[in-house]
């Protein structure tokens, strides 16, 4: 029973889940369970603690206010045969992956690039 | 290790030795006398064979006060003597290696006959981190070192560093002792380290291996070693040292010794008509590509590249063992052109099935889905030097793609001549498309640039630290260095690479070659090594489990003064295998057991967290960390960059995001 197991980080990130939650009230109890499941079921290996995705795990995809809906996404979730393994239901719930979703949605919009300055350095000598 | 009490008037080695020079001195006609002549050893006392198990004498030989050998000074001298006279011809300016009992005659020699210059002995903590100093060494700096191994059990650790550098296809010479006289050796320890053959440990990834039997065929063996491990294709090089060659008394058998002159040879190339063909192609393609791999050795072997990309306005895909194509240059592409190619030269590519074909690892039985990325029809060249190099065992040499036009050679070597035909084979009518295309292509390469900062954006605040931040932050302190990246460990998503720009032949230096994890730190220590008598500023990206293999180089950094800033991706686990057994428990539809962790059990670096920074303090490294909060991270790796330039290493433990 993985629950068991839950160490002390992933009441951290439940905190923090929560604070995103202040922002998007509608999503409150949905998103900071979302942000434990996306934890504990391995999301984040390939996508990142905030689902900013990498070239080499996820193809370069952000999953982070994913605009595919919610049944696109739980679609493609339990049936995907790329890269991705599927979860199916055996493994992540409806729920979680309802709870999923709705954590994904309450995640900030990223800064825009001109608002990083270190980003100008990019590529230039 | 004999001794004057055991050796016969004429053992095997000494057999061997006199029947080797024999064969030898007809033919070979001496340029360098080097050997005063030396007298005839006393006669043995009889040896008595004993089957009682080591003895407290026995064991003393590997943990007790050392017995001397037989005195060389009254016999001559030593015949490790004259290798270290061999070693000096070759401008070998660096020895990393492990002390051992078994190379301990060329050892005392090097280091008192040879005033320990040319080479330097540097002292290390495990073998694996002597060969991977080397292979990084010669990756910055164009120049192959030696090492020593202790005999079986050394070589053994050496094993994967030396894997490595053959599947990044580096020179290393590499020299392990062993005493072959199994009547005369020391039992016990010594015996155990000792070997019919312990080059056959390494003969599946070496390109050449040699068990020299008498001084002068050390000389040859040692000077033909290094000749054939920096002929391309390159690679590590292994010499068994017996240990009476390098204890008892050097003598010529009447045939004065002498070191042959080392020349390099020339790198082959590319059959000239295959080249022509290959131009013709080319240059008659609507969507050429260049993808190459390893196929810039210098900075000049960059500036052709650009010179054939210019020429052909084709895009070209580094993949990155070396730093072969500038990332600023707008023909840099990634490699999703690939599918529109109707024409592909690939340059030193270590897996050419994997360019042109995809494999998706997504089934629970072993076997994933395997696709072409290419249309049919599309031609495929490959200009590569491991072409003439492939032996069986290891499949380093990857899965089969069948080449059109495939030219076993040099890939550098060969531009030359390919640039040439490539301009005898344009046709005027071909140029304005050419240049349409290259205008196309310098649009997409902004684009590029701009979505790779899009990307970094994402989670740049974020607590662990972006790998994205994690790089930029680390650039934003050394911008205005002469800078080299020297090794990249675990995986920050590539975005040195991406966010970095890099034009300069040494400021990337690929890989590990063979992907045994624990290349990175070493392999970073050698490079910086070599960049520091260069004058370069190195910075390294160090993760956590690399490090962890063999952490005592840490204080042969310390130790030698070899200045290098490392910067930590800590992101507490074996990720690539976090990853794998995720992918398993899915496919088997079991929720997979993460313990008292975050990944599942046995793939977490965490609980405790391990203290790199302290780890390092107590190596003698200046150190800060763990950094956890991305606002400390510039100013962290700004005091560890001032550290740097007053010739010390320095590490900053920044815990990340996986990937």
């Amino acid at each position: 029973m993985r629950f068991l197991g839950i160490r002390p980080a992933l009441i951290a990130f439940a905190a923090l889940a929560a604070s995103f939650a202040a922002i998007n009230p509608a999503a409150a109890a949905d998103a900071a369970k979302g942000k434990i499941a996306f934890t504990q079921h391995g999301c984040w290996q390939c996508h990142g603690f905030i689902g900013q995705g990498s070239v080499v795990t996820s193809n370069g995809r952000v999953i982070a206010r994913t605009q595919l809906p919610l049944d696109g996404f739980k679609s493609f979730v339990r049936t995907t045969d790329a890269a991705m393994p599927p979860f199916r239901a055996a493994v992540l719930s409806d729920d979680e992956l309802d709870d999923i979703y709705a954590y994904l949605q309450s995640l900030p919009a990223p800064k825009a690039v001109s608002d990083i300055p270190l980003l100008n350095n990019a590529r230039s000598q | 290790m004999p001794t004057d009490k055991t050796s016969p008037k004429l053992n095997r080695r000494k057999f061997l030795a006199t029947a080797a020079i024999a064969g030898a001195a007809g033919s070979v006609p001496p340029t360098t006398a080097v050997l005063a002549a030396t007298a005839t050893p006393a006669l043995p006392e009889q040896r008595f064979p004993s089957a009682l198990p080591p003895n407290a004498q026995v064991a003393a030989a590997e943990t007790g006060t050392p017995q001397a050998p037989a005195a060389p000074a009254e016999n001559g001298p030593p015949g490790s003597d004259f290798m270290v006279d061999v070693i000096k011809t070759l401008d070998i300016k660096y020895l990393p290696a492990n002390p051992a009992s078994s190379y301990r005659g060329i050892h005392e020699s090097l280091i008192n006959y040879g005033k320990n210059t040319m080479p330097e002995f540097l002292t290390c903590m495990h073998e694996e981190s002597s060969v991977a100093m080397c292979h990084g060494y010669f990756k910055a700096t164009g120049k192959p070192l030696m090492t020593l191994v202790h005999g079986v059990v050394g070589l053994q650790h050496a094993t994967m560093a030396i894997y490595n550098a053959w599947c990044d296809r580096v020179p290393v010479l590499v020299l392990g002792g062993n005493d072959l006289d199994a009547a005369h050796r020391l039992p016990g320890v010594p015996t155990f380290h000792s070997a019919q053959d312990i080059n056959a440990i390494v003969r599946d990834y070496t390109k050449w291996d040699d068990n020299p039997v008498s001084l002068q065929h050390f000389a040859e063996s040692f000077v033909r070693m290094y000749k054939i491990a920096t002929t391309p294709p390159y690679g590590p090089v292994m010499m068994s040292l017996d240990g009476g060659l390098q204890t008892e008394p050097a003598r010529d058998f009447g045939q004065p010794l002498y070191i042959p002159k080392f020349f390099a040879a020339a790198p082959p190339q590319g059959d000239l008509a295959a080249v022509k063909e290959a131009a013709r192609l080319l240059a008659n393609a609507e969507h050429p590509v260049i993808v190459v791999d390893r196929a810039a050795r210098t900075q000049n072997g960059v500036d052709l590249l650009i010179e054939l990309a210019e020429l052909l306005q084709a895009p070209v895909v580094d993949q990155g063992n070396r730093m072969n194509f500038p990332n600023t240059h707008y023909l840099n592409r990634p490699i999703n052109v690939i599918p529109q190619a109707d024409v592909i030269i690939g340059m030193e590519l270590s897996d050419y099935w994997g360019t042109v074909n995809g494999f998706i690892d997504n089934g629970n039985n072993g076997y994933g889905q395997i696709t072409t990325k290419i249309k049919p029809g599309t031609k495929l060249i490959s200009i590569s030097s491991v072409d003439l190099l492939t032996k069986s065992n290891y499949q380093d040499f990857q899965q089969f793609q069948s080449i059109d036009i495939s030219m076993p050679g040099d890939a550098e070597a060969t531009l030359p001549s390919l640039i040439e035909a490539v301009k005898s084979a344009i046709g005027n009518d071909h140029k304005d498309a050419m240049t349409k295309r290259g205008d196309g292509i310098r649009q997409a390469h902004a684009k590029g640039l701009e979505a790779t900062k899009q990307a970094a954006a994402i989670a740049w605040d974020a607590a662990p630290i972006s790998t994205a931040r994690l790089l930029m932050e680390t650039y934003a302190q050394i911008k205005d260095e002469n800078w080299s990246l020297v090794s990249t460990s675990g995986n920050t998503s590539n975005w040195a690479n991406r966010l970095w720009p890099m034009e300069k032949h040494y400021q990337w230096l690929g890989a590990s070659g063979g992907y045994g994890v624990g290349y990175g730190a070493p392999g970073s220590i050698g490079a910086a090594l070599g960049n520091r008598d260069l004058g370069r500023f190195s910075v390294s990206i160090q993760s956590d489990g690399d490090l962890m293999y063999a952490p005592g180089v840490l204080w042969t950094a310390a130790r030698h003064k070899i200045p290098l800033l490392a910067v930590m991706h800590n992101n507490r686990g074996y990720h690539q295998e976090v990853m794998h057994i995720q992918r398993m428990s899915n496919f088997r539809n079991r929720v997979a057991n993460i313990g008292n962790d975050l990944a599942p059990i046995g793939t977490s670096i965490m609980n405790p967290d391990i203290q790199y920074h302290d780890l390092a303090k107590s190596m003698g490294w200046w150190a800060k960390g763990p950094i956890t909060d991305p606002a400390d991270l510039g100013p962290a790796i700004k005091e560890a960059v001032a550290v740097v330039k007053t010739g010390q290493p320095a590490l900053v433990n920044v815990v990340t995001q996986p990937r």
